[in-house]
């Protein structure tokens, strides 16, 4: 019944449809990829992605000046591995969920001063990326990086430390000033205490444990209920908490289209979702909304931007400069800006613009244009331009100015150098920076 | 105006023009004409990158008359806003070693006041060891200390927190930043540069409805060509085309293709205002970091004697501010690298003969609690430390110290003295010169410091 009063995009599913799905459940298509999705319906796209085969790789291994990266070690190298899975690996909806929830408990190296931990937690999220949410809070919860990034090893019951506790209600399950008080935060800080970690400056996950002697035992009242809670029952009293289901619903909305959800669409996603936290179900209802297909676009996240790139381009992750490359742009795997995850409304302005600009440029360096072509007439060049990148339809208004500029172009240079301008300039065109 | 050369020299020479008189340009290293008693004005030639001076006093134009030409040309005062990001510990930065309670609710982090300055205007006071800079500019009269900033009602969100900072009213909800709804009253279409984020990213602050703004990472770098990466024999037909594509996009239609297509245009519009900018010919010696913010301060007050027509800018202090365990060390080191950063660039602005032009404002989102939390850290708090910066303030302080006996809330957090709205309104109003409540939401309600000598 509920299930019926989220809407399903009815109209015929298309190529279009497919590489639109592809960027907002994935990393953008492969050559040839959006119209195999397409080809299967939009039953068969979603439930493709949502069940996909043994993780494989496509394409050569990723390497940093030559050699093989050390993802646990070498700086730069942690985001590295992650941007390699993006572009070559088979799982992009597993892949897509794990960076949202990256973004969601976003943790940063910058405090954790671990590449081995946060790769750790990283592998956490994957796991139990489209399984119950219940799950992923608990793992979370005593996940030894973020032990370390809100001082959940800090939290003692002589001296409670209230960060994880006010996080987790304010970003992980309920969303500010939603149905708690400071006291609760207070109280949900005693519940979560006990957690030490026995090692000096380099802990290995088995050197996290809960220590009783560090447990406040003492009685706790939060949201109005009192007992002798433990750090899973704070789990469970926020996920129990009334306004829990329609926050996390919202939220996971939130990344994959750009508007609201209306309220009967909420509605039916939180009734999904209250049979037992499990994730797949929303996700699924989400992908065959017709909002996703027929509503406004969204700026790809520069690491999207970038895979995306690199998959159209079969380019192979060769060195720390995507690491720096998607730094610029904004985004820097494992080192969100803080607890709070990035800022998804703001991606584009001047300075990340620019970074972006680069990204395309080394990117498309890659793929040297052919010299020998001949042909001078802007729309074939311009045409040959955008097959590179998967023939996605530009806008009027960019087609228009990309032929007057070809036009223009060809009174002073070859085809060939024209050719390698417009696969810039359409890489970094509006139409191409959005999906 | 349709204007992509909107710099100090273009404005000035307009001005010039409009007044009916030639420019006198004279050659880099001539003497400076005595007697005029006015000041040698630089300005970089920003086509060639070459330095060129306008003197008074000359034949051809009278001195009134090149600094009416000078006032009327060009967007006058700076204000700068520095973020210490994750709510600075007042209690640490100006630490009350004088109040009885200090000790008491601070028996692990408290600091020792023997080898520390103490505070002129309450004896109670004393600066934290790493912001003797601020000390020396605060006995120079440079300095005003706002020792309890904040609002009624403090949120102990982080993000919530400031947020109202940024968007300068206590609303969830408002887009705009305070700063940006400043810029959108006194717009240049085409100055992205009048809104300045000299970061990685955009501050939310300067977000406006219309005016253009901008992101520059580092003030002499904003080339689309890289040796490393790429250069493109058309590079400068592209980089127009790209310009026009994004103007294309950049009204109307989707927001997220307006978003991209915004970006565009206004990255041909900073890349042809900056041109060859790139040295920052700085006479004075900076901290040495691997922060950038030392080397963002030096770039912008190159910036600003190179004549860019700049007006608000944010940047974020190094440091991490956020201190819930282990605070002293990550505290201290954030706090002198700040502070030193901070007097090189008002000794750089000294020098260049610019300090009456900038006023830096230095903000944290809320303060720490009171009671340390047995971690060798501080939970979230409520008011915080602020400061005012500049030749042109009245120095003092603004707001009192509350005190920890009767200053403190049910939480046991500071209680705030004065209220950031108000001290907003204030910098609209007298630093500026512009309406506050154009600016800030309900802006008569908060009164307003006087801020200036």
């Amino acid at each position: 019944m509920s299930v019926a009063s989220v809407p399903v995009y009815g109209k015929p599913f298309g190529v279009a449809n497919a590489q639109r799905l592809l960027w907002r459940a994935g990393f953008g298509p492969r050559p040839g990829e959006a119209r195999a999705l397409a080809a299967k319906g939009l039953d068969g796209a979603v439930d493709s992605l949502l069940n996909p085969p043994a993780y494989a790789a496509i394409g050569p291994e990723p390497t940093d000046r030559g050699f093989p990266i050390a993802p646990a070690d070498a700086s730069g190298h942690d985001h590295l591995w992650w941007l390699d899975r993006m572009v070559r690996g088979n799982q992009p909806l597993l892949e897509r969920m794990t960076l949202i929830w990256h973004d969601w408990f976003a943790t940063s190296q910058q405090k954790v001063a671990s590449q081995s931990l946060m790769l750790n937690q990283n592998q956490t999220l994957r796991t139990g990326a489209l399984g119950s949410f219940q799950n992923l809070l608990l793992t979370l919860t005593d996940d030894p990086a973020m032990l370390l990034w809100l001082d959940g090893v800090k939290n003692t019951n002589r001296a409670p430390n209230e960060n994880y506790g006010r996080e987790m209600m304010e970003l992980f399950t309920l969303g500010w000033s939603n149905g708690y008080t400071e006291t609760d935060v207070r109280e949900q800080a005693r519940s979560l205490t006990g957690w030490r970690v026995n090692a000096g400056k380099t802990p290995s996950p088995s050197d996290f444990v809960f220590d009783a002697r560090f447990h406040d035992v003492g009685t706790k009242t939060v949201f109005g209920h009192t007992g002798n809670y433990d750090w899973q029952g704070a789990c469970t009293l926020c996920l129990q908490h009334p306004n829990h289901p329609a926050y996390f619903v919202q939220k996971l909305w939130s990344y994959f289209v750009p508007t609201p959800p209306s309220a009967a669409t909420q509605a039916g996603l939180v009734a999904l979702y209250a049979n037992g936290y499990q994730i797949a179900p929303v996700v699924r209802a989400i992908l065959r909304h017709s909002d996703l297909y027929e509503g406004a676009r969204m700026v790809k996240q520069p690491v999207v931007y970038t895979a995306g790139l690199m998959r159209a381009l079969g380019r192979a992750v060769d060195g720390n400069i995507w690491t720096n490359l998607d730094t610029q742009s904004g985004q820097r795997l494992f080192w969100p800006p803080d607890v709070s995850g990035w800022d998804m409304s703001r991606w584009l302005d001047t300075a990340t613009f620019r970074a972006r600009w680069f990204v395309a440029a080394y990117a498309l360096a890659s793929v040297p244009v052919d010299q020998g072509v001949t042909s001078a007439k802007p729309s074939a060049l311009l045409a040959r331009a955008t097959h590179l990148f998967g023939d996605q339809p530009l806008s009027a208004k960019t087609r228009h100015a990309l032929l007057s500029f070809a036009a223009a172009a060809l009174d002073v240079a070859t085809p060939a150098t024209v050719e390698g301008a417009l696969r810039q300039l359409v890489a970094v065109s509006p139409d191409l920076l959005t999906a | 105006m349709s204007c992509y050369d909107c710099n100090r020299t273009e404005l000035l020479r307009k001005a010039v023009a409009e007044a009916g008189r030639g420019l006198p340009a004279i050659e880099p290293g001539m003497p400076l004409p005595a007697g005029t008693g006015l000041s040698r004005r630089s300005f970089l030639l920003r086509s060639s990158g070459l330095a060129f001076a306008v003197f008074g006093g000359s034949a051809f134009l009278s001195p009134r008359a090149v600094e009416a030409a000078i006032e009327a040309a060009t967007p006058g005062r700076i204000l700068v806003s520095v973020f210490l990001s994750g709510g600075a510990d007042t209690l640490s930065v100006l630490f009350p070693a004088g109040d009885p309670l200090y000790h008491q609710f601070r028996p692990v982090l408290g600091l020792d006041p023997a080898s520390a300055t103490p505070f002129a205007e309450d004896t109670r006071l004393y600066w934290h060891p790493s912001t003797a800079s601020l000390a020396t500019l605060h006995g120079e009269g440079k300095v005003t200390v706002l020792p309890a900033i904040g609002y009624d009602h403090p949120d102990k969100s982080h993000f919530t927190s400031r947020h109202y900072w940024e968007v300068g009213a206590t609303d969830p909800h408002l887009r705009t930043g305070w700063l940006g709804r400043y810029l959108d009253t006194v717009n240049q279409p085409d100055n992205p540069l009048q809104g300045l984020s000299l970061d990685t990213g955009l501050q939310p602050s300067l977000a406006t409805v219309s005016a253009p703004v901008a992101a520059l990472d580092s003030p002499d770098t904003f080339a689309f060509s890289d040796s490393r990466i790429v250069s493109f024999p058309l590079e400068a037909q592209m980089l127009k085309a790209a310009g026009a594509l994004g103007s294309a996009h950049a009204v109307g239609g989707d927001p997220a293709l307006q978003q991209a297509g915004n970006a565009a245009k206004q990255s041909l519009h900073l890349h042809t205002q900056l041109g060859t900018f790139s040295n920052f010919n700085t006479k004075v010696t900076y901290p040495t970091s691997t922060d950038p913010f030392p080397h963002r301060l030096a770039g912008l007050a190159a910036m600003i004697q190179a004549g860019l027509p700049l007006r608000c800018v944010s940047i974020t202090a190094p440091g991490h501010y956020d201190t819930h365990a282990g605070q002293a060390q990550p505290l201290s080191s954030g706090l002198k690298l700040t502070s030193d950063a901070l007097l090189a660039f008002q000794r750089d602005l000294e020098q260049r003969g610019l300090a009456d032009r900038v006023l830096v404002h230095v903000w944290s989102e809320f303060g720490r609690r009171a009671q340390e939390n047995g971690s060798q850290g501080t939970d979230h708090g409520a008011a915080g430390i602020g400061f005012l910066i500049g030749s042109r303030v009245r120095g003092g302080m603004i707001g009192e110290y509350p005190g920890l006996q009767s200053g403190l809330d049910s939480q046991g957090n500071l209680v705030p003295t004065a209220d950031f709205r108000g001290v907003y309104g204030a910098l609209i109003a007298q630093w500026l010169g512009a309406d506050p409540t154009r600016v800030i939401p309900n802006a008569a309600a908060f009164t307003q410091p006087a801020l200036l000598r």
